[in-house]
């Protein structure tokens, strides 16, 4: 036997084994898509989803935002029904909108309505990027822009949490001027006195960031949030240079100039009540 | 003029007649009949051809290379052009130009992406595509029009704002938002009209107008059909295909109700008869402009806010079986 032989690698057979893998019940554990730290579902959930590990801030549906931001969730929700028509009988656009449909229980892809934050009453709007990766189609230009209206009308502020991969591609020129009509509707209600508060979160992109979302007396946005007009892919064949890590991400917006506030989502709720309180009166209801 | 690709047939059947005819002359050998019978075939086929028009075919005649530009455009549809620079925040955008000038007589500010005319041209107009500071030049020319009741006609020609690193930086997002805002709310008569391609949110950053006008075969649409192929069905080359579903052109954009009037142009496109072309675009902007000119600031911003605030289509969703109907 050479000495050299020592260090040879042994080769081993597999021999498939009978006993099953270690069950993990579906659901019970999670993993950071960050860095990768594996935690308890419900530890996550108590922790508003963010890795106790990291600080990664983890994707909430609409739902999930509004029951962490509102007192006592919606009182009364706005157009509750509304959905996506197939206008330009775009290829394959039907069967996709009914596979979102029911895989977020959701009908489109933004919730607004009416609540309370620290007691202030507010117009809220929350989008959802489970649902058509957020994209901005003629439904979520309606409600986004009957929201605003609606907060001009009963004199309200309206916050509008926004996540969203841009202009809905299905409904074409149509999604686009959603754009004009959200910032058209935020013109009138900001010229007349209206306050809107904007929440940038993960991610915000294309023609939601490039409209009403860009547009909050107040930008705010949670920490580590991708925001920007154009896709980092897009970006690098352009300019044929590799991009920096934090690229477009909330604290480089910030170093930017582009937000007011990067705010982790446990202080969201009380930093958004210490702006209303600056701004609203309390309803006063007084002792007689 | 440089022929596309689409139009082949027709210059290949141009040439045989070419061909013919010095044939003839030549050897003097009379081809006159076939000449004749050749020609009414080539006009016969040129006339369907530019009548029936895909839409990916009228993409390539809305990037054509030769296709008339903003300035171009400028120059010849107004007088006393005062071209103007900067945003007085950071820089001159090349891909914007503006400035004032007069349209029959009267003061107006005029606005419009810029391609390039050549390579080095086009490099210095970044291709036509604004960074945040070209949507800021525009939009302060813009401002200086509502304050001195100009009427504002804006050229929209761009595959979309620049997507690079600096624009980012600079907030792209925010510049075209908040021309979109702004624009609502100018108290004085805006036209728009789309004279290339309409790409995206960089071409809405000029375009919430009272009346947006489109040229034949300009295109306008949320997304280039290459980029929408290749997100939608990961290939590129069905670019064509794209640009059919997604309802790009003139014509499509006019019966979804996004604009008011189709400019015609001259047979084979705009490049082929500039001066024919000039005269179409001066015709309606005078058109749309006498009309808005009746109207006061408040009605003007109302005007506009209506045109926009009914664009989309929704359906309310039937409450499910079992559920009580309030």
């Amino acid at each position: 036997m050479q000495i050299k032989d020592l260090f040879s690698k042994k080769k081993y057979a597999t021999i498939p084994t009978e006993r099953p893998k270690r069950e993990v019940p579906e659901g019970l554990m999670n993993k950071c898509s960050k860095c990768g730290n594996i935690q308890y579902s419900k530890e996550l959930e108590k922790n508003l989803k963010v890795c106790s590990s990291c600080g990664h801030h983890g994707r909430l549906n609409a739902r999930e935002r509004i029951a962490m931001t509102l007192d006592e969730g919606i009182i009364f929700e706005y157009d509750e029904t509304m959905e996506s028509v197939d206008p330009l009988n775009f290829p394959g656009y039907k069967v996709k909108l009914e596979q979102q449909k029911a895989k977020s229980n959701l009908h489109d892809s933004v919730i607004t309505g009416e609540g309370t934050i620290g007691g202030f009453p507010v117009v809220v709007a929350a989008m959802s990027f489970d649902f058509f990766t957020g994209s901005m189609g003629s439904v979520a230009g309606e409600k986004i822009t009957r929201a605003i209206e609606s907060a001009h009308l009963k004199k309200l502020p309206i916050i509008i949490f926004s996540t969203s991969s841009g202009a809905r591609m299905q409904e074409s020129i149509l999604s686009l001027m959603q754009m004009a009509k959200t910032s058209a509707a935020l013109a009138k209600f900001q010229g007349d006195g209206g306050l809107y508060i904007s929440v940038f979160t993960d991610p915000t992109t294309g023609g939601v960031s490039a409209s009403f979302a860009s547009l909050g007396d107040y930008n705010l946005a949670e920490p580590g949030a991708l925001i920007g007009f154009a896709g980092r892919i897009v970006i690098e064949q352009t300019i044929r240079q590799k991009l920096p890590d934090n690229f477009q991400t909330a604290e480089f917006n910030l170093q930017h100039g582009q937000l007011d506030k990067v705010v982790h989502r446990k202080d969201m709720r009380s930093m958004i009540t210490k702006l209303l309180d600056m701004h609203c009166v309390k309803e006063v209801t007084t002792g007689e | 003029m440089s022929e596309l690709p689409f139009e082949k047939p027709l210059n290949d059947m141009r040439n045989k007649i070419k061909e013919l005819k010095s044939l003839s002359d030549g050897k003097g050998i009379d081809f006159s009949e076939e000449i004749a019978r050749l020609e009414d075939r080539c006009k016969e086929i040129e006339d369907t051809m530019y009548r029936e028009l895909t839409a990916a075919q009228k993409m390539q005649l809305a990037r054509h290379h030769q296709r008339p530009t903003s300035l171009d455009f400028i120059q010849a549809i107004f007088t006393d052009f005062i071209e103007l620079h900067g945003d007085r925040l950071f820089a001159d955008d090349l891909a914007i130009v503006g400035g004032l000038a007069k349209f029959n007589g009267i003061p107006v500010t005029v606005v419009g992406h810029q391609r390039g005319k050549d390579t080095r041209d086009n490099i210095a107009r970044f291709f036509g595509s604004p960074h945040p500071e070209g949507f800021r030049k525009a939009l302060r020319f813009m401002q200086q029009a509502n304050k001195f009741k100009r009427p504002i006609i804006t050229f929209i020609d761009t595959k979309g704002a620049y997507p690079g690193n600096t624009a980012e930086e600079r907030g792209q997002s925010e510049a075209i938002a908040r021309n979109l805002r702004e624009m609502a709310g100018f108290g004085v008569p805006i036209i728009c009209v789309v004279i290339g391609e309409g790409g995206s949110g960089g071409a809405l950053a000029l375009g919430v107008g009272n009346r947006v006008l489109m040229l034949e075969n300009a295109i306008y649409s949320a997304i280039s059909p290459n980029g929408a192929a290749s997100i939608l069905w990961k290939d590129a080359t069905r670019a064509d295909e794209a640009a059919e579903a997604m309802k790009i052109t003139a014509k499509d954009l006019l019966e979804l109700e996004i604009i008011e009037d189709i400019i015609s142009e001259p047979q084979g496109g705009a490049h082929r008869d500039m001066d024919a072309q000039v005269e179409s675009i001066s015709i309606a902007i005078d058109k749309h402009l006498t009309e808005l000119l009746q109207m006061s600031s408040d009605e003007l911003i109302e005007d506009r806010y209506l045109k926009f605030r009914k664009i989309g289509y929704y359906t309310m969703a039937q409450q499910e079986a079992g559920q009580a109907v309030e």
